[in-house]
């Protein structure tokens, strides 16, 4: 590794949102991050983990609430010249066509018209659209949508290139060209820049490209770790050295908070009322369940093995794996989710019995279910409105946090049929609609 | 192969430039003197070659009323470009703006014509040009408010990726606001603006024939075309002034909008490609003529000029100590505190002082006479167009040959059936109570009919066969399938109805054939009798009560509903 000054350099740094009430709700703390010549960094976590925050942090976009970044020795404020970004959904220019998109960003550094027009054709050559430069963005299909936005990324020479999931909203084939056809040009050096930040919520994305991945946690945002990633490239997928570094990094994503005692008891994380819960479908719940207690895994799968069973992505795969751990309905350690004997008797048992168990988890684990509930027993009239609760959660969380945490507790209620939700009146009751 | 070559115009650009300029320049200043050499002329001039029937002037007064009607529609986009801009960039200013606006766009159009034209008049003293001024301005606040406010929802609405892009290729705030801004909110503007232009020949006999008191001026024009048709009782000539009003429609739907919507359709955010591209002909047209071509190009070059010349200044990224920003707030709201207590001050001087409370009341048992007016209308228009429009918009072809007529039908001033409706109520005694309200709503009844429309096409097909896989028919398919599906539109079809059948009240409860007078109770022709005797206190508390009005029920009926219906009805 050169020993040249860092590209980029990030201390310590934190961000806060400021909330209505005064208070403030932490997505980042201390956050240190360096990125060297040559270097291609991972930002891998889930959503709400912190790093597209991270990334607008570093482009520009804002400020951070304290620490330090700094690009070249320099501070950052507002958006340096030497480092550019790719989108997620392209933001692409839809009146503009592809050449005067590849073009805006070379005229807003009011450059001669000769030489944009040399850099812009160069750079649409390199990126391999040729013959497009004409064309409307709507005119193109997804992946030459994003070749157009590396493009633009790439037209104004920057030190940093910047990509916030720049292939998530593609198809899986055309995904893997336009990685390879990336990579290919950045092992060939035949891209104007130094080095690139990466986020990502595909693990096998962050290992295949990335030669430091970070590892991110959320609440508040926090890298729990760093891997490197020594294999050559071209990456192989299925070589055992790659496969061993994604099961590692499942690992490392699974792992419990530092600090706790181990037992059987930390296996699950402790919850009150004021815990967020994540918005999944008893549908899902179930048909994970299913798919782990089913043959091949037989009660206990490993994540990375099940997710590429199932094509889901670490976004989509923990979130319900974790609701699963929540109601007791498994475990999650080390990579492997395993069924709970209860798990296993959910996942074959039928309908009704499903619901039985169902309800016995959602009431006993989940204080929240637990507290609309015993409000609604308690009451004469057996209801209450929905901004009680509503209320109450405010207390310990956000406003949107609080709606999502009643809108799941409605789903997996109505589902146990523990309780009724009328969401026109937005009130809670005992009684079954007639 | 031939090469792609970006900035081809770099070439020849000097002389084609050379010859477009000079194209341009000479056609603009015999534009404008033709239509501007009457500006000048002393007052007397219009009594001095008065309004004729005779309908070979009718091309002339055709060309003036256009000119007027575009260049309110100029002021109109200088507004919206500037007003919404603000309104939307600075938070400050955004919280006195927006309720401005919607006060505005609340205040009866015509009250200010009779409230402006002193003003303006006074502007060029003994003047044709003051009266232009009025007219112009009459028109402008008919077509200004929504245009304004359709542009402030687009720029709030930018998405977030597009600004960051924006942004982090450092574009100057100039650059952004033509590269990003504009184009943005483009389509729904051009929406507005047909809209507008609808709107505007409502009300163009009203701004063309201005009479306050005993001062009355008539600008050569269709509207005074029409007021004088009216007055002499000549029917011929109100059949030539609606073939006259026909064909300036027509002309310029086909020659601008058309193009303008099918242009603009490519500002559309949405990427998929387009279902349904529009197309016009003259468009195809432009698009092959250099010499339209050139003029894109220039303003292009125009626009990428002006962003050279502007620079971005970089400024560090706002700070969170608030210091300064919270004196600023304070003196803010101590401005916005001034400006209200002046205007209360104003208002209690002249309202509440020339007016005795029974006339207050008064006001108020009128305005309650109109209310109930428009509402039964906007309910029979419903009854009627409603399933109407549900068969034409599921329907596609029958939907290309309605639309056009009915945005004809919207620009239909009232008073050109006033012929009809005096004629009926005295050969028949009828009572002008109920037999004038219908033209209240003779030309906002078509929003509903346009609304009702673009819902029903946007029905999923699905839902439709899933209707009829049930076999879901009669009232039960009415019930459960067709009227959810189109409420959210029908809604904000009703809203516009409504408003518009508010302002039409002053044309409509008054109408004149000759010397006949048929006057309906209400606040519309209290308005209008107000402003026929230059009473001046009595214009003003009878627009106040009309805003009044009009922004209570708004607040308390419409917008409920309007969220009631977006939140449970709309399909995504």
């Amino acid at each position: 590794m050169n020993t040249t000054s860092p590209l980029l350099q990030c201390t310590d740094v934190r961000k806060a949102f400021p909330k209505p009430d005064g208070a403030e709700l932490l997505v980042l703390e201390g956050m240190n991050l360096e990125l060297r010549e040559g270097q291609i960094v991972g930002l891998l976590g889930r959503s709400g983990s912190g790093k597209s925050t991270l990334l607008r942090l570093i482009a520009g976009l804002s400020e951070p609430s304290a620490g330090n970044l700094r690009y070249l020795g320099k501070p950052i404020s507002g958006p340096a010249p030497g480092i550019a970004m790719v989108f997620q959904s392209f933001a692409l220019f839809p009146w503009l066509t592809v050449f005067e998109n590849v073009a805006l960003g070379l005229e807003a550094q009011r450059m001669s018209r000769p030489e944009i027009r040399k850099r812009s054709l160069a750079a649409i050559d390199l990126i391999g659209l040729d013959g497009f430069e004409s064309a409307y963005p709507r005119e193109l299909s997804g992946g030459m949508r994003q070749r157009v936005g590396f493009a633009r990324a790439l037209v104004v020479h920057p030190n940093i290139l910047l990509m916030d999931e720049p292939f998530s909203a593609l198809d899986v084939l055309t995904a893997e060209t336009l990685r390879t056809d990336f990579l290919d040009l950045w092992a060939e050096g035949r891209m104007p820049i130094k080095g690139v930040i990466l986020v990502t919520h595909n693990i096998e994305e962050a290992v295949l490209m990335c030669d430091r991945v970070l590892v991110f946690g959320s609440n508040p945002g926090r890298i729990l770790s760093e891997i490197k990633v020594a294999l050559p490239q071209p990456r192989n997928r299925l070589d055992p050295s790659f496969r061993e570094l994604v099961e590692r990094i499942y690992v490392e994503m699974t792992a419990r908070p530092a600090g706790g005692a181990p037992g059987r008891k930390e296996n699950f994380p402790g919850l009150g009322i004021g815990s967020v819960l994540p918005h999944v479908s008893s549908n899902v719940l179930a048909g994970l369940m299913e798919a782990v207690a089913a043959p091949p895994f037989n009660g206990k799968a490993d994540l990375p093995e099940i997710a590429s069973d199932l094509t889901m992505e670490i976004d989509e795969l923990f979130p319900v794996a974790e609701t699963l751990q929540m109601l007791r309905f498994a475990e999650l350690e080390g990579g492997d989710l395993k069924l709970t004997e209860d798990g296993l008797a959910f996942a074959h048992a039928a309908l009704d019995e499903r619901k039985r168990i169902f309800t016995r988890h959602l009431l006993t684990y989940v204080p929240l279910a637990a507290h609309v509930r015993r409000v609604l027993d308690e009451r004469a009239s057996h209801s209450a409105r929905k901004s009680r609760f509503i209320d109450e959660l405010e207390d310990f969380m956000a406003e949107e946090a609080a709606e999502q945490s009643l809108r799941a507790v409605v789903s997996w209620g109505r589902y146990a049929e523990a309780f009724a939700y009328d969401d026109e009146n937005a009130m809670f009751s005992l009684e079954n609609p007639t | 192969m031939k090469r792609f070559e970006p900035y081809v115009f770099l070439r020849d650009f000097a002389s084609r430039w050379d010859v477009l300029a000079f194209i341009v320049v000479i056609g603009l200043v015999v534009f404008l003197g033709e239509t501007s050499r009457g500006l000048f002329a002393p007052l007397t001039a219009l009594e001095v070659t008065p309004i004729s029937l005779d309908p070979s002037h009718l091309p002339e007064y055709a060309a003036r009323t256009t000119f007027r009607m575009f260049a309110a529609l100029a002021l109109s986009l200088l507004f919206t470009l500037t007003y919404a801009t603000w309104a939307a960039k600075s938070e400050r200013a955004g919280k006195l703006l927006v309720p401005i606006l919607d006060i505005l766009q609340s205040v009866p159009i015509l009250g200010f014509i009779s409230i402006t034209v002193v003003f303006f008049m006074s502007l060029a003293p003994g003047r044709v040009l003051g009266a232009e001024f009025a007219a112009v301005f009459a028109i402008f606040t008919s077509q200004a408010w929504n245009m304004a406010f359709s542009f402030y929802q687009s720029l709030r609405t930018i998405p977030i990726e597009l600004s960051e892009a924006a942004e982090s290729f450092r574009l100057s705030p100039w650059m952004r606001f033509w590269q990003l801004e504009v184009p943005f909110g483009m389509p729904a503007l051009i929406w507005n603006m047909m809209m507008s232009m609808s709107g505007g020949w409502f009300f163009v006999v009203a701004s063309e024939s201005i009479s306050v008191g005993h001062t009355t001026v008539a600008l050569p024009g269709v509207g005074s075309y029409i007021a004088l048709a009216i007055e002499q009782r000549n029917l011929t000539a109100i059949g030539w002034a609606i073939a006259t009003m026909l064909i300036v429609i027509l002309l310029y739907d086909q020659l601008l909008f058309r193009p303008l919507v099918a242009w603009v359709d490519r500002f559309r955010v949405e990427q998929e490609p387009g279902a349904r591209v529009p197309d016009s002909w003259a468009l195809t047209m432009m698009r092959r003529s250099r010499l339209i071509q050139g003029a894109t190009l220039a303003f292009h070059t125009a626009v990428m000029f002006t962003s050279r010349a502007v620079k971005r200044r970089d400024q560090p990224l706002r700070q969170s100590s608030d210091k300064p920003r919270r004196s600023l707030d304070l003196l803010w709201v101590m401005l916005i505190v001034a400006a209200v207590v002046a205007g209360l001050w104003h208002i209690v001087v002249v309202l509440i002082q020339n007016t005795p409370l029974k006339e207050a009341l008064q006001v108020c048992g009128l305005a309650s006479l109109t209310m109930l007016r428009v509402f039964v209308l906007i309910a029979f228009a419903s009854l009627v167009w409603v399933p109407i429009g549900v068969w034409v918009g599921m329907r596609p072809r029958a939907a290309q040959i309605v639309q056009p007529i009915a945005q004809f039908m919207a620009a239909f001033p009232a008073n050109l059936l006033f012929p009809i409706a005096v004629y009926g109520i005295v050969r028949w005694k009828l009572n002008p109570d109920i037999y004038l309200s219908p033209l209240m709503i003779l030309g906002t009844q078509w929003y509903i009919l346009f609304n009702v429309i673009a819902g029903a096409s946007s029905i999923p097909a699905e839902m439709r066969y899933v209707a009829e896989n049930f076999r879901i028919t009669g009232w039960l398919w009415w019930r459960k399938v067709a009227l959810p599906a189109i409420l959210p539109f029908y809604v904000t079809g009703a809203i516009t109805a409504s408003g518009g059948s508010w302002n039409a009240a002053i044309v409509a409860e008054l109408a004149t054939w000759g010397d006949t007078h048929i006057q309906a109770r209400g606040l519309g022709s209290y308005i209008a009798e107000a402003t026929n005797a230059g009473d001046f206190h009595r214009i003003v508390l009878g627009i106040g009560a009309m805003s009044l009005f009009v922004v209570v029920i708004n607040r308390l009926f419409w917008r409920p509903l309007y969220y009631y219906a977006e939140r449970k009805y709309r399909l995504t």
